[in-house]
């Protein structure tokens, strides 16, 4: 332990974001380091590793400009902290915690290390309570429950954000006492408070979410990496975004919503840094130590026994060439519990959101559904809406093949029930329905084609 | 002894100390972090640190054990649930709080328990390793105190009476102690007498598994599945329902939320075979994704000694790992840490004798003191992709007798559990039958075999029917389908949230049994012209 900030200028190499330091007495481990460029800049890193004396620096921003000269390197003796106080709530800021919104920074309450805790898992609550989110095809089929993880899977050129917006929009917890009537608790129901990290998003797409944002009436907070800024500090972005959603959660007992758009900017540059690094690259470049990384920000999610608040996650991820076993979509999906599937078929119909349901799920929605929780009818009409549109989806290929003549009554029945589950269930452009509405908009669909209900 | 940290690159660290052997456990920095030496070279050794290494810095002290990672073991496992260096959790967040802080050192047994010890040995008897001393009660199971492998001589003191962990539960006439509690290297197996082939089934109450890929108690089973396809909620079936005494759960790199939900519902659930509580015959060793990934990797080890242990006792103990891919990434993490040379996929070469030199801990087994006792292991595989090239599966097929190969277009048709039944084998179905014969019904072979048929005609029949339609097919062809597609959707299909989760042996051989009886009667109607379509809707009814 040094308890004071040590300069150094002996950096022996510099390649993409890694520098090289001689002579260092006693650097930490993830220790913060600032480094001031020729110009006066100064940059943020970490110590990445450490042989003998020397320590391998991780900067978190464009390295252009560094020399070897008179580039100094300052060790704080210090890990990552976030500063963290009820007065986050409402503002925006970059991804290395500075505002954005031009407003002075707060004076902080307490600070904590931004890679947190893992927590106990006998500590967790059983995730339970019902989100309703508006659609009809999350609330129906895939239901999210507080304290999920439950990432939406989008292709590119897909209405992500639209469809996160809505959710942003029209979510609510269902209170348990409040279940008698569902269309009386519009004033009853607790929002939630939104933290939003965007990690290398465009300027249309950031404008899009800020204006969702302030529209809303709960509150939010914002940690903002545009897509021409450092790659590297879309690795901090949702570390200082989680472990403020951990404060307003576990600290002051909140319920938070946490959106990371988009995951695979993440993705590509933790494979950026692992290259740099010369580490062996595992599946299409990625590197191995990826689920592990990914499981750090995604476990961070849920909820504790004998608390108050909770933490819900919404990561949004783009499949690169709409391949759902690419390793981000894929890695991801072991992690979290469930995901929204988002299909460019139903978007090129017209449907709103084009949630795909089939490979859609909820993990840990067979708990948040039911009696007590939504409606006692809630699984069965679930399983018979999920049924009858998968034999549906099922017969389109034969379709294709022997042609609608071909096939039996009953299986034209099933095709034309599968057209109007997309019309008229997954579709909801722009009017959102409550849980009731949901389920017996399902029924009605069965009852049109005589099937049990 | 002490050393020094001279280098830290995650989580392995270079140490300046001499002196230390291989696989030594050592405490790393001022934290006291918990590591294991994994290489020694002239003038430094790599430890392997179990826990997140932020905030470490060189010149630090390392303090090294002398011995290797070991488990304790000795009553009190039972329902408890402890992470991958075998920390008691429950007791860890009662002193620590909801988050888990790294080196807090928590013993993992509750050292002041007292046990009430029923020994067996009488003061002036003679001992060898292994052999049995007393007994202390263990909920509803007696827990045999056995002796270290160091033990040889006359006993002359033997303890009677409550006891706590600490003490001795009797004296050889040297002055050596034999403990209540034992301290066991994870990364070595523990010795038995010798293995017996395995013949007995292992019931699971999973239809689609004991009727079509039965299991055997001492058998080896892979679960591999892309994501979404029920490994999990099948794993936990399996260790809800499995007719075994003690079953150790290995959360290995899974998700916190899922563990949860898992400790809550073994808690109120019963056991189907005893009406005991599900946690009294369970051991949870929980390591999830975000807990430090060398744990991850002791993690599944800790958990085969524990449950070697109760097999030296002469209990059948089933092992479950969930997932055993994360266990192989773990050591692909820390071989590339280590700067080893890969083999594929980056896995290190050594991937496939570590999963068989773990695998091979399986068995049935003649213990040291001559009881039988076995070891089941049933493991999820999470393939990358969904793809079973790879090579953790692959490595896994060559050392396992049962393969369920769980199906993605299975599970997106809400087929649960979604077992391919055409992929899908069990190696034991042939050792079994004879049991099955015997015990349960003469017919089970007859059965099988026409549960077989069925669906393989029912698979020829849909491509057919892929290409003219059904309109195109015969009649009796038709009413195949339906055959097929009532066992598909009644028999294999097993709802894991309602009754259904649990079918015995018996049930499970009639409600098939009933299906084929309906075909049969019902072709035999088509033959003498009855329509097809009023079978159909009277059987429905």
């Amino acid at each position: 332990m040094r308890l004071s900030e040590h300069r150094y200028r002996t950096i022996s190499s510099i390649a993409g974001p890694l520098l090289f330091v001689q002579g260092v007495f006693s650097a930490r481990i993830g220790e913060v380091v600032k480094v001031l460029t020729p110009d006066n800049r100064q940059l943020d890193g970490e110590v990445l590793q450490i042989t003998g004396d020397t320590a391998l620096i991780e900067v978190f921003a464009e390295t252009r400009g560094l020399d070897l000269e008179k580039t100094s390197v300052v060790f704080t003796d210090s890990v990552r902290l976030a500063p963290l106080s009820p007065e986050i709530i409402g503002r925006v800021f970059n991804g290395s915690f500075v505002p954005l919104d031009g407003l002075p920074m707060f004076i902080p309450e307490k600070r904590s290390p931004i890679t947190g805790l893992p927590m106990n898992p006998t500590a967790r609550a059983r995730p339970e309570e019902f989100i309703e989110t508006g659609l009809s095809v999350i609330d129906g089929l895939s239901t999210l429950v507080k304290g999920q993880k439950l990432p939406v899977f989008s292709c590119s050129g897909l209405p992500s954000k639209e469809v996160v917006a809505a959710i942003l929009r029209n979510s609510r917890i269902i209170k348990k006492d409040a279940l008698q009537d569902i269309n009386e608790i519009a004033d009853r129901d607790s929002a939630f408070i939104v933290v939003f990290a965007a990690l290398g998003l465009t300027f249309r797409e950031y404008s899009y979410y800020m204006n969702t944002l302030k529209e809303m009436r709960s509150g939010f907070v914002a940690f903002v990496n545009m897509a021409d800024e450092p790659a590297m500090e879309r690795l901090l972005a949702p570390r200082f975004a989680l472990t403020a959603a951990e404060y307003l959660a576990f600290d002051k007992g909140m319920d938070v919503l946490v959106i990371i758009t988009d995951m695979t900017n993440y993705c590509d540059a933790l494979r950026e840094v692992s290259t740099a690094r010369e580490e062996l690259p595992g599946r299409r470049g990625y590197p191995g130590f990826m689920y592990s990384d990914l499981a750090s920000l995604y476990e961070r999610a849920g909820r504790i026994r004998g608390m108050k608040g909770s933490i819900t996650m919404l990561p949004v991820l783009t499949m690169p060439e709409d391949d759902i076993t690419h390793p981000i979509p894929d890695l991801t999906g072991y992690i979290t519990e469930g995901q929204i599937v988002l299909s460019r078929e139903l978007h090129q119909k017209g449907i709103f959101p084009p949630v795909d349901v089939l490979p859609s799920l909820s993990r840990l929605m067979q708990r948040g559904i039911g009696k007590g929780h939504t409606r006692e009818d809630h699984r069965k009409v679930s399983n018979l809406l999920y049924k009858y549109y998968a034999r549906g989806r099922d017969l389109r290929r034969l379709e294709a093949i022997v042609g609608k003549d071909g096939m039996s009554e009953k299986d034209r029945l099933m095709l034309d029930f599968a057209d109007l589950f997309e019309r008229e269930f997954v579709n909801q452009e722009p009017e959102r329905r409550n849980i009731n509405e949901t389920l017996d908009a399902g029924i009605k669909l069965l009852k049109r084609f005589s099937l049990e209900t | 002894m002490n050393g020094n940290i001279t280098g830290i690159s995650g989580p392995t660290v270079s140490v300046a100390l001499k002196g230390l052997r291989l696989f030594e456990r050592v405490y790393v920095g001022n934290a006291m972090l918990t590591g294991e030496v994994v290489k020694l070279e002239k003038e430094r050794a790599v430890v392997q640190v179990y826990e997140d290494t932020h905030g470490l810095a060189p010149d630090e002290p390392v303090l090294a054990t002398g011995t290797p990672l070991a488990v304790s073991l000795g009553p009190g496992l039972l329902s408890g649930i402890f992470d991958g260096l075998q920390r008691p959790l429950e007791r860890l967040r009662q002193d620590a709080g909801p988050f888990i802080i790294s080196a807090k050192e928590v013993y993992a047994l509750d050292r002041s328990r007292q046990w009430r010890f029923h020994p067996l040995k009488n003061k002036g008897d003679a001992l060898s390793p292994g052999e049995i001393i007393g007994h202390v009660s263990e909920g509803r199971f007696s827990h045999f105190i056995t002796c270290g492998s160091d033990i040889n001589g006359k006993l002359s003191w033997v303890a009677d009476g409550e006891i706590n962990t600490e003490s001795p539960v009797g004296i050889l006439s040297d002055g050596k102690e034999i403990s209540l509690c034992q301290e066991w290297p994870v990364r070595v197996p523990r010795p038995y007498l010798r293995k017996i082939a395995p013949g007995q089934p292992l019931v699971t109450g999973q239809r689609a598994i004991d009727f079509l890929f039965p299991f055997s108690k001492g058998g080896t089973a892979i679960l591999p599945g892309g994501f979404g396809t029920g490994k999990t909620i099948l794993e936990q079936s399996v260790a809800k329902f499995a007719d075994v005494d003690i079953v150790v759960y290995v959360g290995c790199g899974e998700r916190g939320n899922e563990m949860a939900e898992m400790i809550e519902e073994f808690k109120t659930l019963k056991d189907p075979w005893t009406g005991s509580s599900l946690m009294e015959r369970t051991v949870l060793v929980i390591n999830t994704s975000n807990m430090p990934v060398a744990a991850r990797e002791a993690s599944i080890y800790t958990a085969v000694t524990i449950a070697e242990y109760y097999r030296d006792m002469g209990y059948h103990v089933l092992l479950l790992a969930d997932s055993i891919s994360r266990w192989a990434e773990a050591l692909r993490e820390i071989s590339s840490s280590l700067e080893e040379m890969p083999g594929e996929e980056g896995y290190p070469t050594y991937l496939a004798s570590r999963i068989s030199g773990f695998i091979e801990r399986a068995g049935v087994v003649e213990t040291l003191s001559g009881k039988t006792g076995s070891l089941s292991m049933v493991l999820s595989v999470s393939p990358p992709g969904g793809d079973f090239t790879e090579p953790v599966t692959q490595s896994c097929l060559r050392n396992t007798g049962t393969f369920l190969m769980l199906d993605t277009s299975l599970a997106h048709r809400r087929h649960y559990p979604a077992i391919n039944w055409f992929q899908s084998y069990s190696l034991y179905a042939g050792e079994l039958l004879t049991y099955y014969k015997d015990k349960v019904s003469p017919e089970w072979e007859d059965v099988q075999k026409g549960c077989r048929d069925m669906l393989q005609k029912e698979e020829a029949l849909r491509e057919v029917v892929e290409i003219i339609g059904i309109e195109g097919i015969q009649d009796q062809d038709r009413l195949l389908l339906h055959a097929a597609e009532m066992i598909r959707s009644t028999f294999l299909c097993q709802n894991a949230y309602t009754d259904d989760a649990f079918s015995p042996l018996e049930k499970t051989l009639s409600a098939v049994k009933k299906i084929l009886d309906f075909y049969k009667s019902a072709e035999e109607r088509l033959k003498q012209g009855a329509v097809l379509s009023e079978i159909l809707t009277n059987t429905k009814a």
